[in-house]
């Protein structure tokens, strides 16, 4: 087992791992998303014929998961190591385990398992088949072949892996709330930081801001807004700024849910605006790779 | 005789699938033989997480030959003729065909013949096709390759009379090759290793740590649950579906034990039973007493050094984490009342065109009320409480997280809001019965509620046009009929349907202007969904149909009663005869008014009689209709029946002593019409023409 099992080092470790297997590191892409899927370097990336092996770090929002710090397991602000291996190796789930082990998961010691998970995202239009991987009946991560992304045929398929960070850690480091969990390996009383100390304060207040303080008419309009630049940008022949403006829309309609504004028929309708411009801007950058 | 070994071996296949794809491998595979002519004497399927694996044993080396022989046109027949029938044939001239003689006439045979192959050439394009059609409920592409299977396919295992067979699966962009060689357990024994046959293919996989029966996985998990509990002084809830499942989630099982956190065992039993099975796949475990014990039984696919105490450990907390989600909705949902959830069921769509939830709970609390009229002991207040407060578990926390306890959160909610113990099971009760062997509620309060939500979920998709059709059935409209008929016909409720559905209809007036009157429609898809029920108890499904043609009733107590008089009746002397003589009647009717194109349905003069056994018949026939109306008014069916039994003799006797089809026309249309009233007065009770037999 790796002697630092910090949070840092455990995102260091898979870093160096998978640049190992060829992958070109990236750092967090710089918009508010749900999950690492929606950085570019995995949806757009993932169409198209050309070979693509990327790795990062994707801090991701979910404001209806905030708990205002008070529930051990869930945040509406969280980490995602996020791997991308296209074309999908042969050896994909070998190359998977032999990263657990880096991280000082030994599957001798453990019982590893595959279980049946099939992901869609409705709003990127995008859906593959896989599993969640199971480390003694705890889910530590996504492991997903992508068959399609903005309703287009990935051709040729790619592999996606998703570790749940905080997850992940807490399971090495036996601690069983996340505030608790070692950022940095240094000891407390040498000034070391613990995820709370990190992120508490600011669970606290995105969990206000999300479920009480949110201006519903702002966000309203915010979601109207990003919606026109998005297909302005389209029509332009912009797929890279577009889609931007098409997670602004998504992290938008997220807020407005997460307030209750969004009835049970609404939603569906929102969902689909929003898979409309994930579509035209997968379509358009497609387009910019003389593909389609 | 030889044997083939088949194996794919695939990454992970999901649990639900395996048994399935097991059989359709043996199928296709079995099926490609056959239209081979190639011979077997058995044949068997296996599956694990990661392998599908079919033997097949007592092959033959060679396909028989084939001989064919085609016969052609007449040997004199034109030129051109012959000419297709050659080429077609693949023979270049006459000479090549047989001429003999049939009994009509002269003809040209050829005869084909078809050398047969050896069967390890067959086999390597009959394995492939079965793999490539194997269907799955969902398949994938990987890499580049065109190829959809269930996950990617990692290698083909076949082995004929002890060698590997040549040949190779068509990937569409890559070729994956027969082998003879497989790996066993992924971790603890995860070296290739090559086999000869089945019984050495099984013997080495389990020495690799792989069970490939999942009938011995299944059974050797029950014996270790089992043996498990009993170290503890309990027993396995039985769950035979999660030990299916578990069967497909293991190559190698071994049963561990775990703690539950004494801190959630005041947790309701069903939030406990909930993470555990449908997240964790978890078995339950039960003290001698019936009560859940503060174990769990999990099935891990691992030895390990330390004997799965990690593993326990990892379990544990996995479990404590989730349950202590599930505690925290637990005490916050208790800090608001049920009732003043209400409100939030406002932003609850139930269907687009139907309105809220909210709107629903309105119609089915006026529903329910009125249903109570129908309902002995149901409690008006209480039912009302009740339905208003069904649906409200559903905006609570819990059931957001957990939607199976759905009706049961709302149930131990309101014994904590003091609600009444009826309001409270009614809550719970209401969804039942949710097919044909759930509990059917007979708390009349569930009863009631349980009703009018079936019932206003029925009519108010009637009313939009959203009926089931074919095996698309998305509102389960089928389930909540059957659920009505259950409720009404097991609590022997006088309940007349048509009434119930125009109350139901009268609180969905706002809705635009649908078909019109659905009673009727309704109606018939409850008789057909009654009689699907009815089958499935072993009622004689003719019996059904003689009583649901009269026609007029929808009060299922009375329909059902009618059914089992005319059953008794019909088991009877004068029933079994009286069914007869009315086929012969009814045929005599039938065949002379297809004759004279005319109908002899109206009622005989009694004035034109001229044969003794004519008017004996005739007032019998009045008696027995009188004396049918008076018990049917009574609900007396048997009553009813043997009044008809008294029409026996004197149906007997105009047989035997009356001619029917006379020279005299008047004379002869009179005793058509006094036969034809045979069957209407059998009416009254069941329309015998419906009667097989």
């Amino acid at each position: 087992m790796a002697s630092d099992i910090s949070f840092q080092s455990l995102i260091l470790t898979l870093q160096q791992y998978w640049a190992r297997q060829g992958c070109v590191l990236l750092q967090p892409y710089d918009m508010e998303v749900g999950a690492g899927t929606f950085h570019w370097a995995t949806t757009l990336r993932s169409l198209g014929p050309e070979p693509w092996k990327c790795a990062y770090v994707q801090p991701s929002r979910r404001p209806a998961d905030g708990r205002y710090g008070e529930n051990p397991n869930r945040l509406q602000h969280y980490y995602q190591f996020q791997v991308v291996l296209k074309p999908s190796p042969a050896d994909s789930q070998a190359l998977y385990l032999d990263s657990l082990k880096a991280l000082g998961i030994d599957p001798m010691a453990h019982d590893i398992r595959f279980v049946e998970d099939d992901w869609e995202s409705p709003t990127l239009g995008a859906w593959g088949l896989g599993w969640e991987v199971w480390c003694d009946g705890m889910e530590v991560s996504q492991f997903t072949y992508f068959q399609q992304v903005g309703g287009f045929d990935c051709n040729p398929v790619s592999t996606e892996l998703t570790y749940g960070l905080e997850r992940l850690a807490m399971y090495v480091q036996g601690v069983e709330n996340v505030y608790d969990l070692d950022w940095d390996g240094v000891p407390k009383d040498k000034g070391g930081k613990r995820y709370g100390d990190v992120y508490l304060a600011a669970e606290r207040q995105f969990s206000a801001y999300n479920f009480e303080y949110a201006d519903t008419r702002i966000l309203f309009r915010h979601f109207q807004d990003a919606e026109t630049e998005c297909r302005s940008l389209i029509a332009a022949k912009l797929p890279l700024p577009a889609y931007d403006q098409c997670l602004k829309a998504s992290h938008l309609f997220n807020l407005l849910d997460a307030r209750g504004v969004i009835s049970v028929t609404e939603r569906q309708s929102y969902i689909l605006r929003v898979r409309e411009l994930a579509k035209a801007s997968c379509a358009e950058w497609l387009a910019s790779q003389g593909q389609a | 005789m030889p044997e083939l070994l088949l194996e794919l071996f695939s990454e992970e296949i999901p649990a639900r699938m395996q048994a399935r794809a097991a059989d359709d491998l043996k199928r296709l595979v079995t099926d490609g033989l056959k239209a081979a002519g190639i011979a077997f004497t058995t044949a068997e399927a296996y599956a694990t997480p990661r392998r599908l694996a079919l033997v097949v044993d007592g092959l033959p080396e060679r396909q028989p030959d084939l001989r064919e022989e085609r016969r052609g046109p007449r040997a004199d027949a034109p030129e051109k003729a012959i000419r297709g029938f050659l080429t077609a044939a693949g023979l270049a001239s006459t000479d090549q065909c047989v001429v003999r003689e049939t009994d009509k006439g002269t003809f040209l045979f050829a005869v084909v013949e078809k050398k047969g192959q050896a069967t390890d050439a067959v086999l390597p394009g009959l394995i492939a096709q079965a793999v490539a059609a194997l269907p799955w409920p969902k398949s994938m592409r990987w890499g580049h390759a065109g190829f959809r299977w269930v996950r990617p396919l990692q290698s083909v295992l076949a082995v004929f009379a002890g060698g590997r067979l040549d040949g190779g699966l068509d990937l569409q962009g890559g070729h994956l090759a027969f082998g003879d060689t497989t790996r066993g357990h992924r971790f603890l024994a995860p070296d290739p290793f090559a086999v000869t046959g089945f019984a050495d293919y099984k013997r080495k996989l389990e020495a690799a740590k792989v069970l490939l029966d999942p009938a011995e996985r299944r059974s050797r998990i029950a014996a270790g649950l089992e043996t498990a509990a009993k170290t503890k002084g309990l027993s396995i809830k039985p769950d035979p579906a999660l030990l299916d499942e578990v069967t497909g989630l293991v190559e190698w099982p071994a049963v561990l034990l775990g703690a539950i956190d004494p801190a959630f065992m005041e947790l309701p039993p069903e939030v406990l039973t909930s993470s555990m099975r449908k997240h964790q796949k978890y078995f339950s475990l039960e003290t001698p007493a019936g009560k859940l014990a503060p174990f769990f039984g999990v099935v891990a696919n691992m030895e390990t050094a330390d004997g799965g105490r990690r593993i326990v450990a990892g379990n544990e907390r996995v479990l404590r984490a989730r349950l202590s989600d599930a505690k925290f909705f637990w005490d916050q949902d208790r800090k608001h009342s049920l009732a003043s959830r209400a409100p939030a069921l406002k932003d609850i769509v139930f269907h687009a065109k139907l309105g809220t939830l909210d709107e629903k709970i309105d119609r089915i609390e006026a529903l329910a009320d009125a249903l109570t009229e129908y309902v002995p002991g149901a409690d008006k207040d209480r039912v009302r409480s009740a339905a208003r407060l069904c649906k409200a578990d559903l905006v609570t926390g819990m059931v957001g997280e957990f939607p199976d306890l759905q009706g049961i959160m709302g149930r131990y909610y309101a014994l904590h809001d003091r609600e009444h113990a009826d309001v409270a099971d009614a809550i719970a009760a209401h969804y039942s019965p949710l097919g044909p062997n759930d509990r059917c509620p007979t708390v009349p309060v569930s009863v009631a509620v349980a009703l009018a939500d079936k019932i206003d979920t029925l009519t108010a998709f009637w009313l939009i046009d959203e009926k089931p059709t074919g095996s698309r059935d998305p509102f389960a409209l089928r389930r909540a009929a059957l659920g009505v008929i259950r409720l009404i016909v097991e609590n022997g409720l006088r309940l007349p349907l048509s009434k119930a559905f125009s109350a139901a209809a009268g609180s969905l007036q706002k809705l635009p202007a649908g078909p019109g009157d659905i009673s009727a429609s309704l109606l018939d898809f409850f008789a057909d969904r009654l009689k699907v029920h009815l089958r499935e108890r072993g009622v004689r499904h003719d019996l059904i149909s003689a009583v649901f043609a009269i026609g007029g009733e929808d009060d299922l107590v009375r329909l059902l009663a009618r059914v089992e008089a005319l059953e008794k009746f019909l088991a009877s002397d004068d029933g079994a005869n009286l069914l007869v003589a009315y086929k012969r009647a009814a045929n005599i009717v039938r065949i002379e008014e297809g004759k004279d194109k005319t109908s002899y349905g109206t009622p005989p003069d009694s004035k034109a009689f001229q044969q003794q056994e004519e008017v004996v018949l005739y007032e019998a026939l009045r008696k027995a209709a009188a004396s049918a109306k008076t018990a049917l008014k009574g609900e007396d069916f048997a009553g009813a029946m043997s009044a008809m039994a008294a029409l026996r003799s004197p149906v007997d006797a105009f047989f035997d002593h009356v001619t029917v089809n006379t020279e005299d026309g008047a004379l002869r249309a009179n005793r058509l019409r006094l036969l034809s009233a045979i069957g209407n007065t059998l009416h009254q009770v069941a329309d015998f023409s419906k009667i097989e037999g």
